[in-house]
């Protein structure tokens, strides 16, 4: 037993995506603290899925995920910013031309 | 474990942060008195445009700890909360009652998890949460220090308390902090259950016998003030309000959601047959709402202060069951480790 038994179990945090229905891709919805990942994804049923909110579950270690940082925003994203060609409504097209 | 867990609203693979470069990674937030030029602009201007912050976005200190303790107080309510009404799951009067009980009170412990889930993201310890409540230095809602004497305060706290829960969270489903905000549309969808289900047991109840009416009347009449007073202290002694309000943490006054409350209500009681036990509520016309009686903010300084009825009982009971789930923790630890070390 650990000396502080009533303060420290430091069970490590999972993040939890579902599929709310065939067809949708799984979105992030909270996270939850299980011994290890079999017990998070029950945990994860319990806790996200008492109506039928999902029809698949992934949990993911929290440590494991790498993320863009805020701070980076504007250099981050820029090679997208200036790009207005990716778009369709970038090229003009008469109105006669039909199935465009 | 701190970059990737303030990660989580973001998982969108990417470039690392250097350890330090990140002003607002979670755990160790770093001061904010000095922030980067523009850092407190962008705050400002994403809360003008009614634009949600995310956790690893920049926020002053100020909102990051207001905001904990907000969530954090919200979280205890629900696990405390699963208190006064789990007394009852064993003496409900039928399976059909039990299972909606037993139902109510997992997802109260549910909403408490989603909180929990919210806070964590500003970089609060889940296991110092929990020992802030156990030992008092962060407070849970006053009405779970009311006791449940009868039956019919089940059907009475789904009505008026989570009633009033409801006047209090709709408004917060528009939090300005992202992951509050969503736990709050998870939690109201949830709570109109509660409200319902409170209500359909005190319509049945009246339809019984005369002593069950007068349980119910016994029950309103307890639980109607205290139910006044979860929406915190008049307006004139909130000096926290005008702050919140900017930082879009609150939406309304505590006295603006009291009336809200009382308007909702009194046409819910003539139709259930009970009478509030306020001689001065009537409709004023003028105003287009009910008129209510003068609340009793000293005992509502008595409760919150910890001299309420049940206040040692709850914290006694929760520190109980965290103490008695210890080798349960342990023990699931040491199992995950040995299946870890097999494969």
């Amino acid at each position: 037993m650990s000396e502080t038994p009533a303060v420290r179990s430091d069970w490590p945090l999972f993040e939890v995506f579902l599929r709310g229905k065939r067809g949708l891709n799984h979105v992030h919805v909270g996270s939850l603290h299980a011994a290890d990942a079999q017990m998070a994804l029950h945990n994860a049923r319990d806790l996200y899925t008492r109506r039928n909110e999902g029809v698949s579950i992934w949990v993911v270690p929290a440590a494991a995920i790498t993320a863009s940082s805020p701070d980076e925003k504007d250099p981050f994203f820029a090679p997208s910013g200036d790009k207005v060609y990716r778009h369709p409504t970038f090229y003009e097209i008469p109105d006669d031309v039909p199935h465009m | 474990m701190t970059t990737a867990r303030a990660a989580s609203q973001n998982p969108a693979p990417g470039q690392n942060p250097a350890p330090g470069q990140n002003p607002a990674p979670g755990r160790n937030p770093a001061p904010g008195r000095n922030p980067a030029p523009g850092l407190q602009q962008h705050f400002d201007d994403t809360l003008a445009h009614d634009r949600r912050i995310e956790p690893r976005d920049w926020m002053p200190d100020g909102y990051r700890k207001t905001m904990i303790r907000q969530i954090a107080q919200h979280a205890h309510s629900e696990i405390i909360g699963m208190q006064p009404e789990g007394n009852w799951i064993t003496r409900a009067p039928s399976l059909r009652r039990k299972a909606i009980l037993l139902a109510k009170v997992q997802d109260e412990a549910g909403h408490g998890m989603y909180l929990y889930s919210a806070a964590e993201t500003l970089g609060a310890d889940r296991a110092e949460l929990t020992d802030m409540l156990i030992t008092g230095r962060q407070k849970y809602s006053s009405i779970f220090n009311y006791p449940t004497l009868s039956y019919a305060d089940v059907g009475v706290i789904g009505w008026l308390v989570d009633g009033a829960a409801i006047c209090n969270q709709v408004p917060l489903c528009r939090s300005s902090y992202g992951p509050y905000a969503r736990a709050m549309i998870r939690i109201c969808k949830e709570e109109s259950f509660h409200q319902r289900q409170g209500y359909e047991l005190l319509m049945t109840m009246m339809r019984g016998t005369e002593a069950q009416r007068a349980m119910v009347q016994e029950s309103v009449n307890r639980f109607w003030w205290p139910s006044l007073m979860m929406f915190g202290p008049p307006d004139v002694a909130s000096p926290n309000t005008a702050q919140s309000m900017a930082w879009g943490i609150k939406r309304h006054t505590n006295d603006e959601l009291r009336q809200r409350f009382v308007d909702m209500t009194v046409p819910q009681a003539e139709r259930l047959g009970v009478i509030l036990p306020d001689e001065k509520i009537h409709w004023n016309s003028e105003r287009c709402s009910y008129d209510f009686g003068a609340v009793d903010w000293d005992e509502f300084g008595a409760v919150v202060g910890g001299r309420g009825p049940c206040n040692a009982d709850r914290i006694a009971q929760r520190e109980k069951a965290h103490e008695d789930g210890a080798w349960v923790r342990e023990a699931a630890l040491a199992h995950a480790a040995k299946h870890r070390d097999e494969s």
